[in-house]
């Protein structure tokens, strides 16, 4: 299996979002393609975030529409998105602190299981071997982030970048075709980060997995992203490869200011 | 035990694996976990991979007498390739899997390694980063193919295509494997495991299919071991300890062998498989105790006063109980309920429910340490080897445990002192010979066949071998008695307030000592006392100390005289440091062992006023700290006299 980059897979199109008077994104448009590793970077409160939130459907834009598989979404939900293959991790780590690793992988496989409540109660029939068919796969991801180790530890307990690493288990437990991830990095020492970077990449190798990240350590970014957008105060500064973005005047002076 | 591999045909590991797929096809030979799961291999499954892979192997090349080098984690693939090689006359060659590429280097080039076996991509990585230096590496293979897939190197195979090719190759020539496995013979070299090369290169020491088989068979003879022992292999496979447990031991009675998950899962997999049969260095079963402890200072204050009641029972009758010895009624009843209440609960939150014998080896345990299992009711012994024995030598009988001897020489093994008080033995496996090192194997095995161990010991009048110390270490008062300075200070350090101790006396009149006090320990014991201090200098300063530390010795010295050839070393005189040896001053190594020339010279004013008879003697020394500034440290340090006992007749 050779995971070439391919087509368009999701397409944002002039998207505006403003909460009351606040313009969080202004006319936005930029594509990701299938099996690429796409970067959105700006400095805080560029409204990189909101995109995200944009793109699984927990903010409904006030104008624009994405196009997913060629499939018009003028109003995307968070449901929706999962039922499409999209999946994600979140900047504020938003996991069940007193359920243990395995049961909050568990909890991405959600939208995958098909029988009823009752027959989950008393753990009968279909539903005994439905949930050891999640189990393995669960298991699969455990094997490929390498926390064996914490399987049976109540999150809770956890350092903060083994926290990062059952969110992104949880997300990529869902089978996701596209997976977004909101500063994966974010607060991690290098060593982390190092091992992250890793992840990050297998997953994009190993499963053809389309990956949007936002990031805020530009080494990274430019490191492993095949392209990159740029935004700032809402607006779309720069899209191109991470060599076209580096440089762009706007960016520069977005970044690291310019004398005038 | 009927059943057990006996005969002489049994007589190479191959022909005791097919044995073993015969008459116990059906039994579980090997377990490991995969995600999630623990995944068996029988005895016949392991005898088809093992024949797959030993024609897959012969049709890439290999030859009898070719060096073959295993690298990884423990894995049931890797043992059968072990067993693989062995079948075609070839030499297993085991390498230590968490060594960096330049390390590996030596071992393979002087191996002459063309055929590597190895576990996953990073293994394979550290190969690719020295294969320019490595001309007749030709073979690659690996069992785990995660991230594998853009290496399209023509010689890098993995073991599944092996075993595929090894299939058709068995289908053309059904003869061949049964042809190979029969031109083996009990002193072709079965295996061949590097020192450790802390003193100089390391050297491949050549072990033969009857050294390990006999060693296999004397230990599993003295302590009634039987196929059904459960043993969970997770110590370096290039490990002599682990080879003799978890392959040799295994073939010869057919244990059940489990490999972990991974490194990091071991005490979860440890409490899933609860082993029979279990060996561990003696910082493990520490790191097992120090988290017991911890979690204890954490419980509720009933568990609590529980477990320190029944501890206390514990160490008085425990030992006494497991070795069947007479225990008072009134004890025995307290140790039952005891059991059931925490010692039980406790050997099954360790994994060592099931614990039927439990060794421990490679350096010296604490007496402390060695009770508190003992006590709890697992069978912890010690044993004595090297490399070069198969790590088989001593072992301590059931019922005979002393705690600072490694017991009676094992079934088969002739242990003899020289005059230089050197540990030198002699039986089937003593190793054949170190690889292209002439010189070497003619330095360690002298002229009437006895391999030197480079230990000094001695044997006490029961039989049972003390280990004192290294050979080169061990020399003489000026009376002509021996000294034997690693000894002393080991049971100086046993103490939990003496965190190091120096001694002197090679060519002297008597033995002095430094000391360290443990600022932990001993501050936690002023702090009780009301004692108050202001760091290091001042607390190793204070008269209460001293006289702490003054009865520490005196125990030790009241040990020394029944010690028989070490009566003489009783020390003497002592004085406590006032700053704590420090790798970052050159006084300890990395490994933080005392580097005792350099404190020798660095302290020469002390050593001279120990031996000068004075009571006190000034000292400044430059430290460095942390951060790489400079800066002094001086103080009037106390000398004190000790009370000797018996024998010489020189109490002071």
């Amino acid at each position: 299996m050779n995971h070439q980059i391919g087509d368009v897979i999701l397409d944002l199109k002039n998207v505006s979002l403003a909460f009351g008077g606040v313009k969080a994104l202004t006319d936005i448009s930029f594509d990701v393609r299938e099996h690429e590793i796409r970067a959105i970077i700006g400095p805080n409160g560029a409204g990189k975030s909101s995109m995200l939130n944009v793109i699984n459907g927990v903010y409904r834009p006030q104008q624009g529409e994405i196009i997913l598989r060629g499939e018009h979404f003028a109003r995307m939900n968070p449901y929706k998105a999962a039922k499409a293959g999209i999946s994600r991790t979140f900047q504020n780590i938003a996991l069940f602190k007193g359920m243990n690793v395995i049961d909050n992988m568990m909890t991405g496989r959600n939208l995958k299981i098909r029988s009823n409540l009752i027959q989950q109660a008393f753990w009968w029939g279909p539903a005994r071997r439905e949930e050891l068919a999640h189990r393995a796969k669960v298991e699969e991801v455990i094997d490929f982030l390498e926390i064996q180790h914490i399987r049976k530890t109540p999150v809770g307990r956890l350092p903060y970048g083994l926290q990062k690493r059952v969110d992104l288990g949880r997300a990529l437990a869902m089978e996701p075709s596209i997976l977004l991830l909101d500063e994966p990095m974010a607060g991690m020492n290098v060593e982390e980060k190092q091992d992250m970077c890793r992840f990050i990449l297998d997953i994009n190798d190993q499963f053809g997995t389309t990956i949007v990240l936002i990031e805020h350590d530009m080494a990274v970014v430019m490191d492993i992203s095949d392209r990159v957008v740029v935004l700032d105060y809402g607006k779309k500064i720069g899209d191109g490869n991470p060599d076209e973005v580096r440089a762009s005047p706007e960016v520069i002076s977005a970044y690291l200011g310019v004398s005038h | 035990m009927p059943e057990m591999a006996s005969s002489r045909a049994m007589d190479t590991f191959p022909r005791l694996l097919f044995h073993h797929a015969q008459v116990r096809g059906s039994k579980t030979a090997m377990r490991e976990k995969d995600l999630g799961i623990w995944q068996s291999w029988s005895w016949r499954d392991v005898a088809e991979q093992v024949g797959a892979l030993a024609c897959g192997l012969a049709q890439m090349g290999f030859k009898r007498g070719d060096n073959l080098a295993i690298i990884g984690d423990n894995r049931p693939r890797l043992y059968m390739t072990m067993a693989a090689v062995q079948c075609l006359g070839g030499v297993p060659v085991p390498l230590y899997q968490d060594a960096v590429a330049y390390e590996m280097l030596f071992v393979l080039q002087d191996a002459g390694i063309r055929f590597a076996l190895v576990e996953d991509q990073e293994q394979v990585d550290k190969l690719l980063e020295i294969k320019e230096q490595l001309p007749l590496l030709d073979l690659i293979a690996y069992d785990d193919p995660r991230g594998m897939r853009h290496y399209n190197q023509p010689s890098i195979h993995s073991i599944e295509e092996l075993m595929a090719m090894g299939r058709i190759h068995h289908q053309n020539h059904p003869d061949f494997l049964n042809d190979e496995v029969a031109q083996g013979d009990s002193d072709d070299i079965s295996v061949m495991l590097y020192t450790s090369g802390t003193t100089g290169k390391p050297k491949g020491v050549c072990l033969t299919h009857n050294a390990f088989i006999s060693a296999a068979r004397g230990g599993i003879g003295f302590d009634h071991l039987t196929a059904d022992e459960d043993i969970l292999s997770y110590l370096p496979m290039a490990w002599v300890g682990d080879h003799l447990f978890s392959y040799a031991q295994a073939m010869y009675a057919g244990f059940t062998i489990n490999c972990p998950e991974s490194g990091d899962t071991v005490m979860t997999d440890l409490r899933e498989i609860g082993p029979t049969y279990y060996f561990a260095p003696p910082r493990i079963f520490e790191n097992l105790l120090t988290q017991v402890m911890i979690r204890m200072e954490d419980a509720s204050i009933i568990k609590q006063k529980l477990f320190h009641f029944f501890m206390k029972v514990a160490r008085r009758c425990g030992s006494d109980v497991l070795d069947g010895k007479p225990v008072p009624a009134g004890d025995r009843l307290l140790y039952a309920l005891g059991n059931i209440l925490i010692f039980a609960p406790l050997k099954n939150v360790l994994g060592l429910s099931r614990v039927r014998v439990a060794y421990t080896a490679g350096a010296a345990i604490g007496p402390d340490l060695f009770r508190f299992y003992r006590s709890i009711g697992i069978n912890l012994k010690q044993l004595y080897g090297q490399t070069e024995t198969c790590a088989y030598v001593c072992l301590q009988p059931d019922g005979e445990i002393k705690f600072d001897s490694v017991g009676k020489p094992a079934p088969g093994v002739e242990v003899k002192i020289a005059d230089n008080s050197e540990i030198l033995v002699k039986g089937p496996m003593v190793l054949k010979e170190y690889y292209k090192r002439p010189d070497a194997t003619a330095e360690a095995i002298n002229a009437e066949g006895y391999f030197m161990t480079g230990d000094a010991g001695l044997i006490d009048d029961e039989g049972h071998l003390k280990i004192i110390d290294r050979a080169k270490d061990v020399g003489k008062l000026a009376n002509g008695a021996m000294y034997a300075p690693n000894f002393i200070e080991n049971k100086l350090k046993f103490f939990q307030h003496i965190k190091e101790a120096v001694v002197f006396g090679d060519q002297r009149e008597m033995v002095c000592a430094f000391i360290n006090i443990d600022i932990g320990a001993v501050g936690n014991w002023a702090e009780r006392r009301g004692i108050a201090y202001s760091g290091y200098t001042d607390l190793a300063a204070k008269t209460e100390v001293y006289q702490l530390i003054q009865d520490c010795i005196e125990q030790v010295n009241g040990d020394l005289m029944t010690e028989g050839a070490l009566a003489d070393s009783q020390i003497h005189r002592f004085l406590i440091l006032h700053k704590e040896l420090d790798p970052d001053d050159d006084e300890l190594t990395r490994t933080r062992k005392v580097r005792r020339d350099f404190v020798a010279e660095k302290y020469a004013v002390l050593i001279s006023a120990l031996y000068g008879g004075k009571s006190s003697q000034f000292i400044e020394t430059a430290v460095k700290f942390e951060d790489g500034r400079q800066g002094k440290v001086a103080a009037d340090l106390h000398i004190r006299d000790l009370k000797t006992f018996g024998s010489a007749g020189r109490a002071a």
